[in-house]
């Protein structure tokens, strides 16, 4: 059988963090689809030993995107471990700070990455392709985007003195307050930050008018979604509960705490990857697939907390009759939807006249054995679990990351997309970057198991079964 | 705004090993001054632009250890390719909490993420496909494998101290670190 392959990975293979494996049948159609992700870096192991304290400060390490959400679940996984609650300012000081990290997260993706697709177009000239590209062509929302990113990261240095890796989120609140000086700094910002996302939304839609058979038809197998709520089902980031809901929206599981997160959850090791693919354990790893980040979010929520994102929140819902939203090109809208709410609620939170108290930590000590804190990163759920030993050194670090929860239906996506855009012999570079595309829909902060943030720079070559090549196609 | 002398434009890259992507995201808080390298230099190759493979650059910011044999491979490659070599960031310099798992047999470290995890069915497999990179047993930094030209301490650095690094390199200037904001490991 003249089993062919394509294997996408970045160029001269080194800078690759993630690649593709396709596989073709003897027809010249796509039969499988390998997505690789390719790192380990091992904190499951090297925590242990470790003061159970120091992790709110090792942890956030995994990942420069997303540091804030791993330290939040450490944070509150050492709480749980000491018995207490943060101060009620050191919670508005943390929601500023998340909502800040998820703020810049999405403005990355959006603007920087993902943009320079929808302005410039998938087939464009690569060497244009990205933010530099768009600041060429359209100055003005290169900029908008550069600062709107800009202002997610202020507001973790304006309380905190650093923007990436903060260290003053501790056991029981926060380590700085927020000084007047600050706060009024960061209001300012807050018309400039809704203009620019509304621009964003903007063009999001003019796309998905303009390209509404692609956009519909991209990566739409259905999925259970896994999403933070509040008491009220209301979209919530930081501290909530936990609800799972099936591909018609039937909620399966609601209010559940993040400690029951093992009677829910499981995952299995695979050969072809060292992302681990996590499952909803009552149905199993065939049936299990479930997805988190901005689209799971937005599909499991019952209302938005603010009223410019709730009124946005409304017409998405329209978009499936109330029914959750499959398409992974979705997770674009979805994230801009979740920027406007960060905007609101950061002007919501800078306003309340507690944020500048300097009441802002309990103190505690070590009391039980075990803790396990989660919160939702840009990309996702994830969780934190650690078991002591009663001097509070640690003996067991799990770490549930948001990604890893796509992988599985980030595997399936890649597949369908190459099943639809690559046929036989006939590649394309502008197909293959809408096989890419389909990762950067899901965002995947692969810092988290893995990187390739960006574009990787690909070369793929079709292969006969004996290794031999029959074609290769070089990005650029 | 800064004043431009006439020169040709540089050739930089930004490459990403083993490391947390935070050492980028720093050089991403620069913030509106990535116009101002844009004009001074092509950005070749980085995780934030498609590009091909890597050129001859002026210069590469290297962020993270080298834990693999493909790190290995490359920061060869890169040596090779780029006048002025740069550690980037605590990782690329020293290992920082990249190398913590040196002090553990590799297998071990593997065992607890793919093997004795809690969350884990009883189904898995250790990866182990071919197209994966293979883990060295030792995470070393930069300078243990090549030649570094310059160093940046931080995890991450701060942003002043990326740019005012990457803007005397653009000018063909020597950067004086003890002139640089911020500046500390860790
Ligand atoms: S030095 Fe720090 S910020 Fe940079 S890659 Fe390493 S852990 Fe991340």
């Amino acid at each position: 059988m003249d089993k062919r392959k394509i294997f996408i990975s970045p160029v001269t293979r080194i800078e690759g963090h993630a690649n593709i494996t396709i596989e073709m049948d003897d027809h010249g159609h796509v039969s499988d689809a390998l997505f690789h992700v390719n790192e380990f870096r091992g904190f499951e192991k090297f925590c242990e030993g470790r003061m159970y304290t120091e992790m709110p400060t090792i942890t956030p390490r995994i990942c420069g995107i997303c540091p804030t959400s791993h330290t939040l679940a450490s944070v509150k996984a050492c709480e749980m471990i000491q018995g207490i609650q943060p101060t009620y300012t050191a919670n508005l000081l943390r929601r500023l700070m998340h909502i800040g990290q998820n703020l810049s997260s999405h403005a990355l993706s959006f603007f920087h990455l993902s943009s320079p697709d929808f302005l410039l177009g998938y087939d464009s000239d690569p060497a244009k392709r990205n933010i530099l590209g768009i600041a060429e062509k359209y100055p003005d929302i290169a900029l908008k985007g550069i600062r709107l990113r800009k202002f997610g990261q202020e507001l973790s240095e304006r309380i905190t003195g650093k923007k990436i890796h903060i260290m003053g989120i501790v056991p029981g609140g926060m380590a700085y307050p927020l000084t007047e000086d600050n706060r009024n700094a960061l209001l300012v910002w807050i018309p400039e930050a809704i203009e620019t996302v509304q621009a964003g939304i903007g063009i999001i839609k003019k796309f998905h008018e303009e390209n509404a058979e692609m956009v519909a038809s991209f990566a739409t197998s259905p999925t259970l979604y896994l999403g933070t709520v509040g008491p009220n089902g209301e979209h919530e980031l930081y501290d909530g509960k936990l609800r799972f809901i099936d591909a018609d929206g039937t909620i399966l599981q609601d209010q559940l705490l993040p400690q029951q997160y093992l009677e829910f959850i499981a995952e299995r090791s695979v050969n072809w990857s060292y992302l681990k693919y996590p499952y909803y354990k009552p149905f199993g790893f065939d049936k299990g697939f479930y997805r988190v980040g901005p689209l799971a979010r937005l599909n499991v929520a019952s209302r938005m907390r603010t009223a410019l994102a709730q009124r946005e929140f409304e017409l998405f819902k329209q978009m499936n009759n109330g029914k959750p939203v499959h398409g992974a090109f979705y997770f674009h809208y979805t994230r801009l939807i979740e920027a406007l709410s960060d905007v609101e609620d950061a002007e919501r939170i800078l306003n309340d006249p507690q944020v500048t108290s300097t009441h802002i930590q309990h103190h505690g000590r070590w009391n039980y054995e075990e803790g396990i804190g989660s919160s939702e990163a840009p990309r996702g759920t994830l969780f934190h679990h650690y078991k002591t030993d009663e001097t509070g050194k640690l003996k067991m670090v799990n770490l549930l990351i948001a990604t890893g929860q796509n992988n599985p239906s980030m595997n399936r996506s890649v597949l369908e997309v190459a099943k639809q855009y690559v046929k036989g012999d006939d590649i394309k570079e502008g197909m293959l970057n809408r096989v890419e595309s389909t990762i950067r829909c899901y965002d995947p902060c692969l810092s988290c198991s893995t990187h390739a943030i960006g574009q990787m720079p690909m070369v793929i070559e079709v292969k006969d079964k004996r290794g031999v090549l029959l074609k290769r196609l070089e990005r650029g | 705004m800064v004043k431009y002398k006439k020169m040709s434009k540089k050739k930089l890259a930004t490459v990403w090993l083993g490391g947390c992507s935070g050492c980028h995201m720093s050089l991403l808080d620069i913030d509106e001054r990535i116009l101002d390298v844009a004009k001074l230099a092509d950005i070749v190759k980085s995780p934030i632009v498609d590009g091909k493979e890597m050129p001859e650059v002026d210069i590469a910011l290297v962020e993270g250890s080298i834990t693999s044999d493909e790190h290995f491979r490359e920061i060869l490659h890169i040596r090779k390719k780029a006048k002025t070599l740069i550690a980037f960031g605590d990782c690329a310099v020293m290992t920082n909490v990249t190398g913590m798992r040196n002090y553990f047999p590799l297998k071990e470290v593997f065992d607890a993420a793919y093997v004795n995890a809690v969350s884990n069915d009883t189904e898995g497999q250790v990866p182990g496909h071919p197209s994966l990179l293979k883990l060295n047993d030792k995470v070393v930094p930069l300078q243990e494998v090549v030649n570094v030209d310059f160093v940046i301490p931080g995890c991450p650095p701060s942003a002043d101290t990326i740019f005012y690094v990457l803007f005397e390199f653009l000018n063909d200037r020597l950067p004086d670190l003890g002139k640089a904001k911020k500046l500390k490991y860790g």
